[in-house]
């Protein structure tokens, strides 16, 4: 089998690619680290460090887990139906927005679950 | 033709039986499978975490040190575990036990300093009063809103559920990696693999984890 064989040779000759992708990984990291304290728009900072996760996630499904190296048929049985539903539950959101301006908002004391603390 | 070839030549004919259609063992299947499922759950988590940080006045309370130095390093043992794993599964698959061997006890290393950092860094903040349902008192005047709207205490419940569930995910999979390393020889190449694809997907949801819950609450002083 041609992709066996080319599984064997992957994993035994490229420690030097999976290096190159921790490196990439932590660099990934750093600059989400520095864009932290970088003043920006919320929804603007939310979505560099979204793009920049799904970039890491990408890297580790890829390389780590190897899974660019399997057959297409396990990638496309795996990845489209997890994408749909996550994309799925976003459905929530413009409720969250309007529950914004709906919400009862406390402003004289602090809210009554704060105080029995134990 | 035998039943191999011919599905080598015709992808279509991997589905008449007498072979492995995704050609991997039905472990490694189940495994993926698994992750399917767990990244839903954390998806359905940090989403529901998303919209209730989106419909509240919500607080930023973290600060450089130690929160953001804490859980830096926690990321950095965690991609490290995964490169360590990464060797494992290699010297797995070249026959060599002892050094998989050493590379998962290495990688268990890791994945220890990462669960006891973070229960440190959970016991900075519980300290500082922080509770599921509640928030420091100091919390609630500094982070109110400019209208004087009281932050959300539902920052704590979001906090400990989603960090407690990953560290669990964390500390279960050292167990499994344990169990890995102690039974090296006997077990199959693919075995190991596959408590590697585990591992990964831990340190994968963790890459979800600490932008969203770490980075998007520093406190810059914008208040």
């Amino acid at each position: 089998m041609s992709a066996h064989a080319e599984e064997h040779e992957h994993f035994a000759g490229s420690n030097k690619l999976f290096i190159s992708i921790w490196v990439w990984l932590i660099v990934l990291t750093l600059i989400e680290i520095f864009l932290a304290y970088k003043p920006m728009p919320l929804h603007f900072m939310l979505t560099i460090l979204l793009g920049l996760s799904i970039i890491k996630a990408a890297l580790i499904v890829a390389y780590f887990m190897h899974l660019k190296f399997e057959r297409l048929s396990l990638i496309l049985t795996i990845v489209p139906m997890l994408v749909v539903c996550i994309c799925l539950l976003f459905a929530f959101f413009p409720d969250s927005f309007r529950s914004l301006g709906l919400r009862y908002q406390f402003k004289e004391a602090p809210p009554p679950a704060a105080e029995p603390s134990h | 033709m035998s039943t191999e070839a011919r599905a080598a030549r015709f992808p279509a004919a991997d589905w008449d039986g007498g072979v492995l259609p995704y050609r991997v063992g039905h472990r490694k299947l189940g495994m993926w499978l698994f992750i399917v499922s767990d990244s839903l759950t954390f998806s359905a988590l940090l989403i529901g975490y998303s919209y209730l940080r989106a419909s509240n006045v919500w607080p930023t309370p973290f600060p450089f040190y130690p929160s953001i130095v804490f859980s830096s390093v926690m990321t950095f043992c965690l991609l490290s575990s995964s490169l360590t794993m990464v060797f494992g599964v290699s010297a797995s698959s070249r026959g060599d036990h002892a050094a998989a061997r050493k590379w998962i006890l290495a990688t268990i290393f890791f994945g220890l300093a990462f669960v006891g950092l973070h229960l440190i860094e959970w016991k900075h903040l519980i300290d500082e009063g922080m509770r599921p349902f509640s928030l420091p008192a100091e919390w609630l005047t500094r982070y109110a809103a400019p209208d004087g709207t009281l932050p959300s205490p539902l920052f704590g419940a979001t906090f400990f559920t989603i960090t407690g569930l990953h560290m669990f995910h964390v500390f279960t999979g050292t167990i499994y990696l344990a169990v890995v390393a102690a039974r090296v020889r006997k077990l199959k190449h693919e075995d190991v693999e596959i408590s590697g694809l585990y591992w990964h997907f831990v340190d994968l949801v963790w890459m979800f984890v600490f932008p969203l819950i770490y980075i998007m609450s520093v406190d810059v002083g914008a208040h």
